[in-house]
């Protein structure tokens, strides 16, 4: 795809985004003690091109009726949503120093209550889809504008909710409705091959009756394509599996299970740092 | 109460336009007319009742009012989580229905026997738990939890069953009905036993013992005013459920009057042990089993009365 100047100084403006997504990420989790840092990071990319570019959202009228919805169904990376929630001006960034903490307003699974932005709350796995079901029933059936967005994560996908979600869409040709799968390739206890084998992936998606593309996930050219077209197919609810590597973007976590659930402590935090400062 | 149901949310549904109603591929001869008269506000999911309620949490996130239906235990426990998470936790205007509360479904065996749903879902934060006495009942209760927004369960018995009330009570979510005045005992049943407690009080009233009938409709707000009034003012109180003596009704009023300290009345929760049923039977012919009979509430009631006042045997 040829890239445009203004096209370019897109693509550098939603990078910085991601950048600074996961410097806030690191940041939160870091000073909390908690875990899920990996999740955050492998997404960073997909965050910032949807909320940067793709979703008709508006910050100042968070419950705007016409706005599209995405629901975080993979409510454990709740980290990079607030993070790109508060960048992009729902509320104040300094609200993501307390995430975590006693009595701060930012839980540690997805949460909407008093935070503007967030659609839904999450934490259990396999419940978004669903949600967003529907809405874009709802949406399809009135002739409405917006969109629903799902984002989930590969774990997630052993759930057999998702799959009563996933064979619901097609039926009611819900072509308003996304689900992007951040597929970092790792669960909770060991590499999603070892622990329960999603391949052949987008065959079972597109058996399902989805319209499947297959996308790098941390390529901002490749992410700004396929979300700006849609639905990939006219009938169809799309499903993008977005290829990505679990802790993106710093060295030590990158395609690491132990940072499903591991904090960096000070030395790691400011590696991390140091890394994301010196990237692209 | 099915019929009634479905009468009542057909009339609800034309004046109403956010009213849905999605269905876990339940109601084969009572689900079509909604479906026929507002097919744009109705689904069928199929077999799958926790993206039924999912998508019910996501529908009524847009501005619907949503009825989820199906049979037993499938509306409720199967989707349990949906129910906590996506339908309570967002105060989302969903309404779980369930058909075959207690064991209206008898013969069909334990996995359609609903007798723990009370407790569970009364658990629910910011879930109302009703269960309606008769099809009168019935009415005045759907339309009630569609004018007050949020959460509800609704447990309807099945279809046949009498009506109770000889004229349409005044009616209020969370205030019992009293269907009979008696000053020597309160029998407070919700559900489907409305009809046994009002022949219960019938029989033990030509003993001499003039019970008060209370219908209590809804579980969740419990009617606590009329609970302790009924304990100060007949000095006894008999709970009447088809459901275990855990946590439902019977658990509701223990609650309120052990807390309440002064009042010490006999008390006596009448329902299911906690235990699985693998009796073959009908309804009425389990309920006997289980003591849930007229005749078998009376004697339940005069032994306690014996043991606990100067009754004679």
């Amino acid at each position: 795809m040829k890239d445009s100047n203004g096209s370019a100084a897109k693509r550098e403006e939603l990078a910085a985004l991601a950048k600074r997504i996961r410097l806030h990420v690191v940041e939160m989790v870091h000073a909390a003690g908690s875990s899920h840092v990996g999740t955050c990071l492998s997404m960073a990319e997909l965050l910032a091109v949807l909320y940067g570019q793709v979703l008709n959202v508006d910050p100042t009228r968070p419950d705007w009726s016409e706005r599209d919805r995405l629901i975080m169904s993979k409510g454990h990376g709740c980290a990079g949503l607030y993070a790109v929630l508060a960048e992009r001006g729902f509320f104040p960034i300094d609200w993501l120093q307390s995430f975590y903490h006693d009595g701060a307003r930012l839980a540690g699974h997805a949460t909407h209550h008093g935070i503007p932005g967030v659609e839904v709350s999450t934490g259990s796995l396999g419940h978004g889809l669903s949600l967003a079901c529907g809405m874009a029933l709802v949406g399809r059936r009135e002739e409405r504008s917006w969109r629903v967005f799902a984002l989930l994560s590969d774990g997630e996908c052993d759930e057999g909710s998702t799959w009563e979600a996933a064979m619901f869409a097609p039926h009611h040709k819900l072509d308003n409705l996304v689900a992007i799968v951040d597929y970092n390739k790792i669960q909770s206890l060991g590499t999603v091959k070892e622990v329960l084998d999603l391949e052949p992936f987008a065959a079972k998606w597109r058996s399902f009756g989805w319209s499947a593309v297959e996308v790098d996930g941390h390529d901002i050219i490749q992410l700004r394509s396929v979300l700006s077209a849609l639905p990939t197919e006219r009938g169809k609810p799309t499903c993008v599996i977005a290829h990505t590597v679990k802790g993106k973007g710093v060295s030590f976590m990158e395609d690491k299970l132990l940072w499903h659930y591991r904090s960096p402590d000070e030395q790691e935090f400011r590696q991390a740092l140091a890394e994301l400062e010196k990237s692209q | 109460m099915r019929s009634a149901f479905f009468r009542t949310l057909m009339s609800l549904a034309e004046e109403d336009s956010r009213i849905c109603l999605v269905v876990g591929d339940i109601g084969f001869g009572v689900v079509e007319p909604f479906a026929q008269r507002f097919p744009t506000r109705f689904v069928n999911v199929g077999v799958a009742e926790q993206n039924m309620t999912g998508v019910a949490a996501g529908m009524a996130m847009c501005g619907k009012v949503v009825f989820t239906y199906s049979i037993a235990n499938f509306p409720t426990l199967r989707c349990l989580e949906q129910i906590r998470n996506d339908v309570c936790y967002h105060h989302a205007d969903v309404k779980v229905v369930a058909v075959g509360g207690g064991f209206a479904y008898g013969a069909l065996g334990m996995t359609h026997h609903a007798t723990e749903d009370l407790a569970i879902l009364r658990s629910m934060p910011g879930m109302v738990v009703v269960a309606p006495g008769d099809p009168i009942e019935t009415e005045l209760v759907t339309g009630a939890i569609v004018a007050q927004a949020g959460p509800c369960y609704l447990r309807l018995g099945r279809a046949g069953e009498p009506t109770v009330h000889t004229s349409r009570p005044e009616f209020e979510l969370g205030k019992a009905i009293v269907v009979r005045e008696g000053s020597d005992l309160a029998m407070i049943s919700t559900g489907g036993m409305l009809d046994t407690a009002v022949q219960v009080a019938e029989r033990i009233a030509r003993l001499g013992l003039h019970a008060r009938v209370l219908s209590m409709h809804t579980i969740k707000p419990l009617d606590r005013d009329s609970v302790l009034a009924a304990a100060r003012e007949t000095g006894a109180i008999f709970t009447l459920e088809e459901h275990s003596v855990i946590g439902g009704l019977g658990g509701a009023v223990a609650e309120v009057l052990a807390e309440s300290g002064e009042l010490r009345v006999p008390f006596r929760r009448i329902g299911l042990p906690s235990e699985f049923s693998s009796r073959v039977g009908s309804q009425e012919y389990l309920r006997a089993c289980y003591g849930l009979s007229a005749s078998a509430i009376v004697d339940t009631v005069r032994a306690t009365l014996i043991s606990t006042r100067t009754v004679t045997a």
